[in-house]
């Protein structure tokens, strides 16, 4: 089998090169051989610059009408995300906006001033005015960028530590997450993967002998209360892993050998989130596919694909080896007496210890 | 000096020692011999990448679907023809290290760095022909060892182009950080060994052996930028190279530079106090300047073709090289754009945010005198001044995206994501790519003494424009919305399901893209052969190159090395009948040299 299509494959390029062959002769006699663009060259070239114009600004556009609902631009169910936001679409306005002059010029300068013979080009070597005024704008709009980027960027990244935030600890190793609640006392038991003991289930390394590590809480699953700060301690066991939050606006990478951290307030819970038009007229799109592709899957004798629910996610998003493409751990935002009443479901440390 | 020198120079040619095969064309010492063995290894390089982006691509586009390619090429990695997790990545990892190491910088800086140093700045050759030799060799070694490494038995390197420790540190953690990993490494290292013998002599041979009347001031860009690309190799590349050797003791010597805290596999193992965060330092402080340096060359070659094909001068050509001086320098500062989440210190994350957004301003004033360039010019359309244009077009498209990237509370979302490689693919890739397509279509004559075909030249152009933004354009779209990169598959997250149809339609602009290449390669190879004879200045340059016969001497003059009395810019200058005024032609009495 593999065989046959291989020679049909040889055959197909052994056509296809004859076919340029001739291609090749005609074109060689055609352009009474010279090889130097012609007159007709320059017109049709300058021509089809237009049309590329065109295309770009087509493609632009459908990108924008078909997937530009797709990005994270609304939505963000995070305190700072809205800011984020509101920094990510003025920028990109900006950048629309540039682009669609400077390629509009570009090509619109290479289809009107196309060669012609005998024409003279203008000696234009120079002129300080013009350079100044473009060199200048640019600083303007990007000291601009810079202020209002790097003023929401101390926002993010700085920890306000009065607010009280539960902290919580993200735990990466190949190929799955953890999270661990401080409890109590709302303070991390101190850790290192040289304390793991596998046959005592001491999975993340916890120091048995620490008062603050006995009320830890280790989950697979990441529960936040919505409107309260969480600060995140990362963590790895193993290699680099990135644990990226989309919804929350939120990525820190996890290193091993030292502990990372990134604060969020999130704001909106899981319930609310699927209630909004946006994800339910999302949710509907992907569960259209899913249907579309679970009667393809059924006719070959497969199982179908599940429904699908809208969660929010916390992925891998640092290469990480194998199965990488499927480190991921769901995150409930919920309200604080749901939040109260799961977390008393899980067992603290000192209780999870096997002897 | 060096005027004196090159009467010499040209007697000793007279009565030279018979060539035979082996130093004609194996080990040659000749400048314009080692340019087209650059051209044709990174050509193969190439193929090889291309191929391989093809193979992931069809991957994602329909992921774990047997596919008779796999089965033909990966063998025992795609069992029954569906790929395996850990090839897809060490496709993504070589593709990534082929393109921008072997194709983009060797390939392409190699290639007309080599070609063009001595013929533009009127040298007999480089100033160390033996060196050049043996840099080109040591290319072709380190390439050997890379296209061996994918025969490894655990398979090749595949912790990305970016090969991250520990995971590439660790042969537990990945099958392709064994065997594999340490090829990737000893190739690396010859590979840089080579890139420095070349940066030193392209340097030496700029500074030095100029020939009477070719000031700094009078260099062709192209000269200029491969100059200063020279440099920040010299000043980059031998920190990889540390990077590379650390790394080397920490897999081998078990030393703990980058790697603390690990459990794995069952077992903690020995290493303590190294940081995998001073690993992307270093690889970032050559990983960023790199990006210049592949894309530098190509924005020399592009000033150049543009200028002889609008019959105008470059505009602003102080303005040019006072921008490649300032990319070059503040290139060195901007690495930790890559490391904005990276557990850094935030305060650094801001000082890199200022940084970064400040090379937008250089870039930004090149592509403004590109276009001005354009505007009342005289356009020649030729192959070449196609890729020149649809090079501006990519750079301003990529590079308007590095704003976004630049921005560091920006990047927190979009960092590793389809939004990233979209920026560039698009900025780096595909302008780089396009450069040294134009740079081919325009030198062709002076390498192979004969002309491409036009027509193919058009049909290639305008196939690959297309599809080079429909693969990127919507990627961007794609990794705005959240989907990561290096995903062997997005099955397990129905939250992209909606994205599949937009993979399938980049898997296929790929798929033509990458078939178009087979109409240049065709065109390339037979046109050697086949191809029109070439005049000696088929472009009606005003360069010293063109001035050189067709069929290559060595020693490039058959007699005196021409001197130079103007600017490399004089197209369509007001008194003069003709519209280019070669170099080598004295000013006319009272005209004034016009060089800024
Ligand atoms: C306009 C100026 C530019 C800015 C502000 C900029 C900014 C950035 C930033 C911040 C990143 C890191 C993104 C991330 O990993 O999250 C990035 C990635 C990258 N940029 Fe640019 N860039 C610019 C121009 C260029 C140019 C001219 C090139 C190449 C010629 C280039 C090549 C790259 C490459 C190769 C990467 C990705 C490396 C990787 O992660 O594998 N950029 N850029
Ligand atoms: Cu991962
Ligand atoms: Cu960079």
């Amino acid at each position: 089998m593999t065989a046959l299509l291989t020679i049909i494959v040889l055959v197909f390029i052994l056509v296809a090169i004859w076919q340029m062959v001739k291609i090749f002769d005609l074109a060689q006699a055609r352009t009474e051989n010279t090889q130097v663009a012609t007159d007709k060259d320059n017109t049709i070239n300058g021509y089809i610059m237009m049309g590329f114009l065109a295309f770009i600004y087509i493609i632009t556009i459908v990108s924008i009408v078909k997937w530009g609902d797709l990005p994270l631009l609304s939505n963000a169910a995070s305190e700072h995300g809205s800011t984020t936001d509101n920094l990510m679409i003025t920028s990109l306005v900006i950048i629309f906006f540039v682009q669609t002059i400077t390629q509009f010029l570009l090509h619109y300068f290479a289809f009107k001033y196309k060669g012609e013979k005998g024409k003279k080009a203008l000696f234009f070597a120079d002129n300080n005015k013009l350079e100044a005024v473009w060199t200048i704008i640019p600083v303007i709009v990007l000291a601009g960028l810079i202020i209002y980027g790097l003023n929401t960027w101390i926002n993010i990244m700085g920890v306000d530590e009065t607010e009280d935030p539960l902290v919580v600890e993200l735990y990466a190793q190949q190929f799955n997450w953890k999270a661990r609640y401080a409890g109590a006392d709302n303070t991390l038991g101190k850790a290192n993967v040289r304390l793991i003991d596998i046959d005592r289930a001491n999975i993340l390394g916890l120091d048995e002998a620490d008062p603050n590590a006995q009320d830890d809480i280790i989950t697979t699953e990441l529960h936040l209360p919505v409107g309260r700060p969480v600060l995140f301690k990362m963590r790895s066991q193993d290699v680099l892993h990135s644990a990226y939050m989309p919804h929350f606006r939120a990525q820190m990478n996890c290193v091993p050998g030292m502990i990372t951290q990134f604060g969020f307030t999130p704001t909106v819970t899981t319930a609310e989130m699927r209630q909004t038009q946006e994800i339910q007229d999302k949710v509907a799109n992907i569960n259209r596919i899913r249907v579309e592709k679970s009667e393809a899957l059924v006719a070959k004798g497969e199982d179908a694909l599940d429904r699908y629910e809208f969660d929010y996610l916390l992925l891998c998003n640092k290469i990480c080896g194998k199965s990488h493409y499927n480190m991921q751990m769901k995150i409930v935002v919920e309200s604080q007496e749901e939040y109260d009443s799961w977390i008393k479901e899980q067992k603290e440390f000192k209780n999870s210890l096997s002897n | 000096m060096s005027a004196h020198a090159d009467t010499h120079a040209h007697d000793d040619h007279g009565h030279h020692h018979k060539e035979t095969f082996v130093t004609k064309y194996i080990f040659s010492q000749d400048h314009k011999m080692i340019a087209k063995q650059y051209l044709i290894t990174g050509t193969i390089m190439g193929v090889i990448g291309i191929i391989m982006s093809l193979m992931f691509r069809m991957q994602i586009a329909w992921p774990e679907e047997p596919n008779v390619i796999f089965e033909a090429l990966l063998g025992k990695w795609a069992p029954e023809g569906v790929m395996d997790a850990d090839i897809y990545l060490a496709l993504v990892t070589i593709h990534g290290t082929i393109m921008v190491f072997f194709v983009l910088t060797a390939g392409l800086s190699g290639t007309f760095s080599n070609l063009l140093i001595p013929l533009q700045i009127g040298a007999r050759d480089m100033a160390s022909g033996f060196l050049n030799m043996v840099s080109y060799w040591l290319f072709f070694l380190s390439s050997v060892v890379m296209v061996l490494s994918l025969f490894v038995e655990a398979g090749p390197a595949a912790a990305g182009w970016t090969i991250y420790p520990p995971l590439s540190a660790l042969p537990m953690a990945q099958g392709g950080s064994g065997m594999g990993m340490t090829l990737w490494l000893v190739s690396m290292a010859i590979f840089i060994a080579s890139s420095l013998l070349g940066s030193l002599n392209y340097i030496v041979t700029v500074l030095n052996l100029r020939t009477k009347g070719m000031t700094m001031t009078r260099l062709p860009l192209t000269i200029w930028a491969f100059f200063i690309t020279a440099v920040i190799g010299v000043i980059s590349f031998p920190v990889l190279l540390s990077a590379a050797l650390l790394l080397i003791m920490d897999r081998s010597f078990g030393t703990s530079f980058f790697l603390s805290d690990i459990f794995i596999q069952g077992e903690v193992l020995h290493y303590q106090g190294g940081s995998p965060v001073l690993f992307e330092h270093l690889f970032w402080f050559l990983g960023h300047p790199e990006v210049y340096i592949v894309i530098l060359p190509a924005m020399g070659l592009v000033s150049e073709i543009m200028a002889a094909n609008s019959r105008k001068p470059i505009f602003g050509y102080r303005a040019m090289i006072a921008s490649i001086l300032a990319i070059a320098f503040l290139s060195t500062i901007v690495w930790g754009h890559h490391m904005f989440i990276s557990g850094m210190n935030p305060f650094l994350g801001s000082v890199f945010t200022f940084t970064t957004l400040l090379i937008a301003i250089p870039s930004a004033v090149k592509a403004f005198n590109w276009i001005t360039t354009l505007w009342k010019g005289n356009l020649q359309m030729n192959p070449a001044m196609l890729f020149s244009i649809g090079f501006v077009s990519t750079f301003i498209t990529g590079g308007l995206t590095g704003i976004i990237l630049g921005d560091s509370a920006l990047d927190i979302n979009v960092h590793d994501t389809y939004f990233v490689v979209a920026h560039f693919h698009l900025v780096m890739g595909i302008s780089a790519l396009y450069g040294m397509f134009a740079g081919i279509y325009h030198w062709y004559p002076k390498m192979f003494g004969r002309m491409l075909n036009k027509n193919l030249g058009y049909i290639h152009f305008w196939i690959t424009a297309i599809c080079a933004y429909g693969v990127f354009f919507p990627m961007h779209f794609i990794g705005m919305a959240g989907l990561p990169r290096r995903y062997y598959t997005n099955s397990n997250f129905p939250l992209f399901d909606d994205l599949a149809n937009v993979n399938v339609v980049i898997t296929v602009f790929a798929l033509i893209g990458g078939a178009v290449q087979i109409i240049y390669l065709y065109n390339f190879f037979i046109s050697i052969f086949y191809g029109k004879k070439a005049e000696q200045n088929p472009w009606k340059s005003t360069t010293l190159e063109w001035t050189t016969p067709v069929e290559h001497i060595h020693g490039n003059w058959p007699g005196e090395i021409p001197h130079v009395h103007r600017w490399a810019y004089d197209y369509s200058k007001p008194g003069h009948d003709v519209d280019f005024v070669p170099q080598t032609v004295p000013l006319k009495d009272g005209e004034e040299e016009l060089q800024h």
